[in-house]
């Protein structure tokens, strides 16, 4: 009985929240756009764009809270699958700049002319096309996911060891891109994009639509999430969480869930790094330093592991506080609060957030008359159907 | 008796100055050279620069070294040529009488790459002599690097008269050099040269050898041919000793970052994300007692390192006790919050010291015996690394020791072989566990204070060794200390035989990518324990 309620309180909860984020996709954009600037109500537009950033990081604190919140894989690499989505965006967006860059190249980005390149190596080839591009944005992590998970997955490597791995692999990864001969712009990474499918990435216009596309992707990547956990599939997850030598004893093929999932879960990442680029305006290797995969994760703890609007929301607070306190007098001490937080959060709010608001709200209701709690029991009943689909 | 020689031969020099004061027109070959700098012809400046060379004058050697440096300054209307020292007096190149002022109408004499090579050639013989050792050894391996046929008399004058052995064996192979090169050479003589040149046997010997030209008599070319096949295969096993040896080296300080971490995370069982600052704090450990002794008592400089093992060890234990007792012991049993939580206070101290010591780098100096280097055959071998190996290696055998034979370490292997029994035989099973986590951190204390040699001490020194210490034992397998130390060595040297083949990062990489991988094959690292356990 305790499972189903959760489960209606978080529904109640999720829907919340697509509305409140389908509200802001649609009136942040407008207001950005068709109010006067500087009127009372008017959202500026930096403001879109650090906003669309949260959205972003909301995305990859989805991802993560799919594998570490539902399936128990704590994956300090997420960052990787990120910033490779970002990439596959920002090699469409230097492509696209075309002869408009500093050397007046057709053909190579500015770095390559700049570097003696002669042609374009072949990792670069396709990306002037859009569909190739947003293709890449979903098949270059999973790919990398799918293999890694492959191989680590079906050696049972677990726990604390699989945690270890991904933060080498990002750190392989971050070594690797610093490169310059790597081919993907080195140290100073991608930027000076120009325009997105021949809209001026700089334009009000074109950061409004970003954002709202944002929403629009968070609202998708929720609802994914959602249809996997609470299906058959979901349970099996959980119970790997739970019990694994338990779930394969009983005869799920633990290794092919997980690898699914971890799949998905980068290829969601990639999607998040893509919408970043274009928003911020630049690419570089240090998005793949170990520490920000870690902080993506204090997120998602913060927020609630194992609780999807948790993990959503907890993106959003954490990197609000980050641009409030790092912006002001306080900004020394940032590091020292953020540090508190990974402290506090897993030593007094191990539920995080959303989990301990909904475990209390719980609790509030068994104290309630038995009369109460028989017609929510009724109302289980009814909603019992719904979720064994 | 020194003093009387001395106080004779500088009467006799005065006396010699007396003569060249008195008689001025009576001008010998060395003035007569001088005035060929005023020439401004690169033939003649050769030929002045082979004279005063050879000369034995006491002005020679400042001559030649402000024609080096542009310094030489010469009047072509009056052939009068004047050294501008680096002070800017100047003295008349003839006389050594000093100037007011050089005339307007001189100008530096000029050189071109041949003749500097002469200049070169001839200071090297020129310091031949020098009471200086290190002067004259390098004197000597500049003859041999440029075997001008000038410097052969100053180089077996030179070998003559040479007492130090190290620095014979430099003229000798000196010698060798011109006599190959010099074309009125004997074959036999060339023949000893080809052998003396051979017994150096390192990458300037065969630089020589290669570049002897197609003039030689067929016997000394197949010598030195021969003689180049054996250089290249000596300096090929040497280079893979000298790669060894720098495996070791860094081998030895992944080992050190590693070992604390082999007793918490191997141990324990404990992730600690803060064990790289646990390394910072024993490097800043060591700053601030060289900074006390540098203020107070500089004497005790070489012991700054003595003093700061032990403190390095309590600071960093008794904060690791401190970090055990407030966070770590309410997170047992929950690993991955454990790597959340204790990557979050790695955050607050690198910004603690940050706060405290300013985000840049601090200087920590080498004790005078940690400095320096010494050759063994064609390798060089810094004291630093030599003693970083040496502590490594006594800190885990102490270690080792210590988990064998004393109380406290036999209480911890109960404590981690079976947590329950250990505490219904009667041990404080959480007091273990504070001494345990203090022990790894104190170990890394220690690590600190010895990487504070090598490395830059600045806040983010600890991470820069997080992921290798934690690849160190996971490769090693965990809960085992020789496993950890197979480990380091292996991936130390590893790296070092990777890196001349595909670059530093790139090796780098491929080693990272090469545990991931074998991670896959031994989930459980290189010496597994053995267990029923079905999860750890």
């Amino acid at each position: 009985m305790t499972p189903h309620m959760l489960t209606r309180s978080l529904d109640r909860g999720a829907t919340i929240f697509l509305l409140v984020v389908a509200a802001l996709g649609v009136l942040i954009p407008l207001s950005n756009l068709l109010l006067p600037a500087g009127s009372f109500l008017q959202v500026p537009t930096y403001l879109v764009a650090l906003w669309g950033k949260y959205v972003c990081y909301a995305i990859l604190a989805l991802s993560i809270d799919l594998i570490w919140g539902y399936c128990g894989i704590l994956s300090l690499g997420h960052g990787a699958f990120f910033a490779l989505g970002g990439y596959a965006m920002g090699m469409y967006l230097m492509r696209q700049i075309g002869t408009r860059g500093v050397y007046g190249n057709p053909i190579l980005p500015d770095f390559m002319v700049f570097l003696n390149y002669s042609k374009l190596p072949w990792t670069w080839y396709g990306f002037d096309m859009f569909w190739f591009a947003a293709l890449m944005v979903l098949f270059v992590p999973g790919l990398l996911a799918f293999c890694f998970g492959w191989l680590a997955f079906r050696s049972r490597v677990t726990g604390v060891y699989l945690s270890i791995i991904t933060q080498a692999m990002t750190y392989a990864l971050l070594l690797a891109f610093f490169r310059n001969d790597f081919g993907f712009g080195g140290n100073n990474g991608l930027t000076d994009f120009k325009d997105i499918l021949g809209f001026n990435v700089q334009a009000e216009g074109t950061r409004a639509a970003l954002f709202a596309l944002s929403c629009l992707a968070l609202i998708l990547a929720f609802l994914i999430c959602r249809s996997v956990v609470s299906s058959k599939l979901g349970k099996v997850l959980i119970a790997i969480r739970d019990a694994e030598s338990r779930s394969r004893f009983l005869g799920y093929r633990v290794e092919s869930y997980k690898l699914f999932v971890f799949t998905l879960s980068a290829c969601m990442a990639g999607v998040a790094g893509a919408l970043y680029v274009p928003q911020v305006g630049i690419i570089n290797p240090s998005e793949f330093a170990p520490g920000n995969s870690i902080e993506a994760v204090i997120w998602v703890a913060v927020g609630g592991r194992g609780t999807l609007v948790g993990a959503a929301l907890g993106a959003i607070v954490v990197n609000y506080a980050k641009t409030f306190f790092t912006s002001g007098v306080l900004a020394p001490y940032w590091l020292f609060m953020l540090g508190a937080l990974f402290i506090l959060v897993t030593l007094l709010l191990p539920k995080g957030i959303v989990g301990t608001f909904s475990a209390w709200r719980e609790q509030a209701r068994e104290r309630r008359p038995a009369a109460t709690t028989a017609s929510a029991a009724a109302e289980d009943g009814i909603t019992e159907p719904k979720m064994a689909e | 008796m020194p003093t009387k020689l001395s106080a004779r031969f500088c009467s006799f020099v005065l006396s010699l100055f007396l003569i060249a004061f008195a008689l001025p027109a009576f001008a010998g070959p060395f003035e007569d050279a001088v005035a060929k700098f005023a020439n401004d012809d690169f033939s003649d400046t050769d030929e002045a620069i082979g004279v005063v060379a050879g000369s034995g004058n006491k002005l020679a050697f400042p001559i030649i070294s402000a024609l080096q440096d542009g310094r030489l300054m010469a009047d072509p209307d009056t052939k009068k040529v004047y050294v501008t020292g680096t002070d800017g007096k100047s003295i008349d190149a003839a006389t050594g009488e000093a100037v007011a002022s050089v005339p307007d109408s001189a100008s530096a004499v000029r050189l071109n790459n041949r003749l500097r090579r002469s200049v070169d050639a001839a200071l090297g013989s020129l310091t031949l002599q020098s009471p200086d050792l290190v002067a004259r050894l390098q004197a000597a391996q500049s003859v041999f690097k440029s075997h001008e046929e000038t410097a052969l008399d100053p180089v077996e004058g030179a070998l003559a008269k040479e007492t130090n052995k190290s620095v014979k064996t430099a003229l000798g192979e000196a010698r060798a050099a011109i006599l190959l090169f010099k074309s009125d050479a004997t074959e036999v003589q060339k023949l000893e040269a080809v052998a003396t040149i051979k017994a150096r046997g390192d990458q300037d010997a065969l630089a020589l050898l290669s570049d002897i030209g197609t003039d030689q008599p067929a016997s000394v070319a197949k010598a030195a041919t021969s003689a180049i096949g054996s250089i290249q295969s000596s300096l090929a096993v040497w280079s893979s000793v000298q790669n060894a040896w720098y495996g070791l080296s860094l081998g030895s300080v992944l080992l050190l970052a590693a070992i604390g971490l082999a007793i918490t995370f191997g141990v324990m069982g404990v992730i600690n994300m803060a064990h790289g600052e646990m390394v910072m704090i024993g490097a800043y450990t060591t700053f601030v007692v060289q900074e006390v002794i540098r203020t107070r008592y500089p004497a005790l400089f070489d012991y700054s390192l003595l003093i700061a093992v032990p403190l390095a060890f309590l600071v960093a234990g008794g904060i690791g006790v401190l970090i055990e007792r407030s966070i770590i012991r309410f997170l047992y049993g929950r690993p991955l919050e454990t790597l959340l939580a204790t990557w979050g206070l790695s955050l607050v101290l690198q910004q603690a010291v940050r706060t405290m010591f300013g985000p840049t780098n601090r200087e920590v100096g080498n004790p005078s015996w940690m400095s320096g280097a010494f050759e063994l055959g064609q390798i060089t071998i810094t004291y630093n690394r030599l003693w970083i190996l040496c502590f490594t290696l006594a800190v885990f055998v102490i270690l080792l020791a210590m988990l064998r034979y004393t109380a406290l370490g036999l209480e911890m292997r109960a404590v981690t072989q079976n947590r329950r029994m250990a505490a219904s035989m009667g041990i404080a099973t959480s007091r273990v566990d504070a001494l345990t986590f203090g022990l790894g951190s104190g170990i890394a204390g220690i690590a600190g204070v010895a990487l504070s040699q090598i490395d830059n001490v600045s806040p983010n020194l600890g991470q820069s060794y997080i992921i290798d210490s934690f690849m160190v034992v996971v490769f090693g397998g965990v809960g085992n200390l020789w496993g950890t130390l197979v480990g380091a060595f292996t991936l130390g040297v590893a790296n070092k035989f990777l890196e001349p083949v595909a670059g530093a990062v790139l090796g780098k990489i491929a080693i990272l990518v090469l545990i991931i991988l074998f991670i896959q094959k031994r989930p459980r690292g290189l010496f597994a324990l053995k267990g029923r356990a079905v999860e750890a």
